[in-house]
């Protein structure tokens, strides 16, 4: 199956305090969103260690979201 | 106490606010919430933070309870929650207190036909507004005017409607419109900047922290400010453009098109307040709010009835909060010695021992209702759950977060011999908390279960895409169960909190701190530089409102006195403060140099402000010329006469709302108008004017300016461009200004003049120094959180009040010291701290001492401390948030953060990546 449509693979590192809880307000709203996103929560986006966004890369992601 | 309760129709405990019924209920019924902007359903849920999280039916407009038609909630509703047998109940409560909290309701600017409201579109309310602006309101956050959906262009915000209006609304100041409409016209230009706003107004009321510099913002913004009264609002009938007649500050009556007018309408007592007064026996103010005293603001008529809120008059969002503290402690105090006989506490079965040996995971996948199974393929997760490794069971829950459900899977959890359990359902910001509890249940540690959030972050954000969703949700729980392996059981520390508090100052906020924590029955030490307490209030001789602030300090002063929970330290400044929250050390230092060692649970801030001294208009050099603080006390003590005086000038804003300092000290309008009112009591010959740039008096407080008025006190406005001049001529003083309305200048010789200066906060650099709290860019102290945290500090145990946040009148004082003073109270009657195990902790092995952690630990909870030789960092858990900036820049990797280690997150990304090689396998 051919898809000529851009499926990036993204990871996402969200703060529980803000854009965490901003994500699922969306839900509760039901706004619509891609869905390429893979989100794992962080007590704050100071806990990203630069590791992490290079494990990231070279675990396959196309981009990588940090929402704090 | 008798109460009504009301039914909801739905039962609380089955109802997990899936919202199946509501899609399903055929009425639509405008939405109050959104101000009927919007409809919501009969079967409806208030909004989305509604507390508690379950809906309810609206019997006004349910077929079913109107005209026993429909049912389809009933039909639809898995869960069976929908109760229509439910029937009204008298509850009847035996208690020791009762705090009134019934909000406020707002003007009816209907009342104002020359507005149009009624039946013009384009003439919304406040609140309106503020619902066309959120994101979850009616246009999804986009500005736009109802009477078409087009976005407009040109915005007018009027001022003042239904507020300081003897004639058809209500004569008192609503406190709050100044404000929210600057922050309506901010918020607006963010999402759309080309437009352009125009706020007319008759004074700018913008007193308080950081309001000021706020309106600025918006002026630097664009924002344009008309000081006119609107005459009226023509409609366009075809293109509903609304046309503004108002006669500018040059004279010329002017019109002015717009394509929205919001109508910022007043604050009024809360419908229904009449009753309550009369079923709780309380009295109400000339204006239908509750009846409290100036130095007992949280005090209705009646002992045992507080208030807190806007009931007790219009106030904004941190002032609501104080004023909620204060009941909570006038609360606590009477019943402190009921303390806990009530209070009841749960016990777990016993941990199992720490799950050694391969893990065993259980994946709970949700189905919520229809929520996550109608968009996700919930089956075919669950058959995907199944083939990963260590999962030794997958189950399926219609409501995993139902009673019977969580019963089920701490039985599951038991009888399967799990020791890891991953929960797929919707948030755990909401839920982590329930299924920690139902792992305790089963005696397994809280903190072996992950949640994975397919409902609030997939389900319904991908509401069409139902293949993607699917497959997101594995992926998610993948990442999740490669994280559940490396998670590991951990417990809450626990850290003791010694029940006794600091107070420091003793003014006003200090003493009645100190105070209510010995009223609550907790020891405390008062601490004053000054030989006696007292502050400003002992420079305080008379109120706008009556009260005798002398009389006031000499009874609290008796009772401190008196109180053998409450040791003054007169005479004494701190020298040094230790510790931590619950447990700090302080040495006191008094003036003949003797130092005290105390130890205490918490710290209350109230060092006070004192005016600013200016060195403009002749302050200092000409003995007539005074600050309102010296006029006041002159005239109390009786040292001066005012029938002696033929002419009193008073200066307003000196030193305030300028370069110096930039804010609004929000308590001078209100000194001038004492004095200036005093003055005409004692001589009415004696002629006053105020120069003034905006007169502050907010709240009930207009009734005094008004009154001034009344009583031939003459009120000149001055332009900040045009400060008015004052030269000393022959000995006698001179003042020079510009009447900003009449544009003329005037020369006047006053006997007296006296300025109305800035409260400024005292030099505090070795008390912050020693607490390690921030201060804000006016001096002032900074709390955590200047709406909803409006007396705690930055520094756990610490809590801040009275004039030391901001300059404010006597009964905002008392109320914040209260508030103050019930959290330090919370603290200290629970006795303990708990710390959740997700803090920092750090392998001393292995830290080399470089210091970097514990210099970017942004709550001071990292201390460099020599262990042998070597400088090792130490973790306070009691402080630490567990942000994890420490672990994510220590260059050796000695940090460990709880449940969120750097093992288990190089896991999730692992997992993350595996998805991509399954992909590349089945391409």
């Amino acid at each position: 199956m051919t898809k000529n449509r851009v499926e990036p693979k993204i990871l996402g590192f969200l703060c529980h305090w803000c854009c965490y809880a901003a994500a699922d307000a969306a839900g509760v709203s039901r706004f619509q969103y891609p869905t390429h996103l893979r989100v794992i929560r962080v007590l704050c986006t100071g806990r990203i260690d630069a590791v992490f966004l290079m494990d990231g890369f070279a675990n396959g992601a196309d981009g990588i979201f940090v929402g704090g | 106490m008798e109460v009504l309760h009301r039914p909801r129709f739905v039962d609380e405990s089955r109802c997990t606010a899936c919202g199946v019924c509501a899609s399903y209920c055929p009425v639509a019924v405008p939405d109050p919430y959104d101000e009927n902007l919007k409809t919501r359903k009969a079967v409806y849920i208030p909004y989305t933070q509604a507390a508690p999280a379950v809906f309810a039916v609206d019997p006004d407009h349910c077929l079913f309870l109107t005209r026993k038609e429909c049912k389809q909630c009933t039909r639809t509703c898995q869960a069976e929650a929908i109760d229509f047998d439910q029937k009204p109940q008298v509850l009847t409560y035996d208690v020791g207190a009762v705090i009134l909290a019934p909000g406020f309701s707002s003007y009816d600017p209907s009342r104002l036909p020359e507005f149009r409201y009624a039946n013009a579109k384009n003439v919304v309310t406040g609140k309106e507004f503020e619902r066309v602006c959120c994101a979850s309101g009616p246009y999804m956050g986009d500005i736009r005017r109802p009477s078409d959906l087009s976005k407009p262009k040109r915005i007018a915000m009027l001022l003042c409607i239904g507020s300081r209006d003897k004639g058809r609304g209500n004569p008192y100041c609503s406190a709050v419109c100044c404000k929210f409409a600057v922050k309506d016209a901010i918020v607006a230009l963010e999402h759309e900047p080309d437009l352009d706003i125009t706020i007319f107004y008759m004074d700018m009321r913008m007193y308080g922290k950081g309001f000021e510099t706020f309106r600025q913002r918006a002026k630097a913004a664009g924002v344009k400010f008309v000081r006119a009264r609107v005459a009226g609002i023509c409609e366009d009938t075809l293109s509903h453009d609304l046309t503004l007649r108002y006669v500018p500050e040059n004279g010329n009556l002017k019109e002015e098109s717009f394509n929205l007018v919001l109508l910022a309408n007043g604050l009024e007592a809360p419908l229904g307040a009449g009753n309550l007064a009369v079923a709780s026996h309380i009295g109400l103010n000339e204006y239908g709010f509750c009846q409290t005293d100036l130095f007992a603001p949280a005090s209705t008529t009646r002992k045992g009835v507080f208030v807190a809120g806007a009931f007790q008059g219009p106030k904004s969002i941190p002032e609501s909060v104080c004023q909620a503290g204060a009941a909570a402690a006038s609360a606590a105090e009477l019943l402190a010695p009921a303390r806990g006989t009530l209070a009841a506490s749960k016990t777990y079965p016993e941990e199992r021992s720490a799950p050694n040996g391969a893990p065993k995971i259980g994946v709970f996948v949700c189905h919520c209702g229809k929520n996550i199974a109608g968009v996700v393929d919930v089956e075919e997760v669950a058959k995907y759950a199944q083939s990963l490794d260590d999962v030794a069971m997958v189950e399926r829950n219609l409501y995993s977060c139902s009673s019977d459900t969580q019963a089920l899977i701490s039985r599951t959890i038991a009888d399967q011999g799990l020791n890891r359990v991953v929960v797929a359902a919707c948030t755990p910001r909401t839920h982590e908390v329930l299924f920690q509890e139902t792992l305790r249940e089963a005696g397994l540690n809280k903190c072996l279960v992950e949640m994975v959030n397919i409902r609030d972050q997939c389900s319904w954000v991908h509401m069409h895409e139902k293949q993607e969703a699917t497959q997101k949700a594995k992926d998610l729980i993948r990442m999740a169960v490669a994280k559940a392996r490396r998670i590991e059981p951990l417990s809450d520390s626990v850290i003791e909190v010694n029940p006794k508090g600091l107070v420091i100052g003793g003014g006003l906020s200090g003493m009645t701190a100190a105070l209510s924590l010995a009223e609550q029955g907790f020891r405390c030490y008062l601490v004053e530089r000054r030989p006696e307490l007292g502050g400003n209030l002992a420079r305080t001789y008379y109120t706008l409102e009556g009260p005798n602030p002398q009389e006031h300090l000499k009874a609290l002063s008796k009772k401190i006195q008196a109180h053998e929970g409450i040791e003054v330290f007169a005479d004494t400044t701190i020298e040094s403060v230790e510790g931590f929250v619950g447990n700090f050390k302080t040495t006191l230092c008094s003036a003949d140099g003797r130092k005290t060692h105390i130890e205490h649970g918490t710290i209350i801030v109230a060092t006070g402000a004192r005016p600013y001294e200016p060195e403009q208009y002749l302050y200092g050099q000409h003995d007539r010329v005074v600050l309102q603080e010296d006029l006041e006390q002159q005239i109390g003590r009786g040292r001066l006469d005012p029938s002696e005086l033929k002419q009193v000038a008073m200066i307003q804003c000196v030193g305030s709302r300028d370069e110096a300092h930039p804010y609004c000290s929000a308590v001078c309008c209100n000194q001038a108008l004492n004095n200036a009112l005093k003055i005409k009591a004692l001589s009415p010959e004696t002629n006053v004017t105020i120069l003034y740039r905006d007169v502050m008096s907010y709240g009930f407080r207009e009734a005094f300016y008004s009154k001034a008025k009344e009583r031939g006190v003459v009120f000149v406005r001055y332009r900040a461009e045009r400060k008015p001049e004052v030269e000393s001529a022959d000995g006698a003083l001179r003042l020079r200004f510009e009447d900003a309305m009449m544009r003329r200048e005037v020369i006047m010789e006053p006997d007296l003049l006296a300025l109305s200066t800035a409260k400024v906060p005292y030099e505090n650099q070795a008390l912050v120094e020693h607490l390690k709290i921030p201060l804000s860019s006016d001096g002032f102290f900074l709390e955590s959180h200047a709406q909803l945290k409006p007396v705690d500090a930055y520094v756990d145990g610490i809590y801040l009040c009275g004039n030391a946040v901001f300059p404010k009148p006597p009964d905002e004082c008392i109320a914040q010291a209260k508030a103050a003073a019930v959290k330090a109270a919370i603290l200290m009657a629970k006795g303990y701290v708990t710390v959740e195990p997700i803090v920092a902790s750090c392998d001393t092995g292995v830290c080399i001492g470089c210091g970097i952690c514990a210099h970017l630990c942004p709550y001071g909870a990292i201390r460099m401390t020599k262990i042998g030789k070597a400088k090792k960092a130490e973790f306070v858990s009691a402080i630490c948030k567990g942000c994890g900036i420490c672990a994510a820049y220590c260059p050796v990797r000695a940090i460990t953060m709880g449940r969120f280690t750097d093992d288990q997150i190089a896991e999730q990304i692992a997992a993350f990546g595996a998805e991509m090689c399954n992909d590349k396998e089945q391409g």
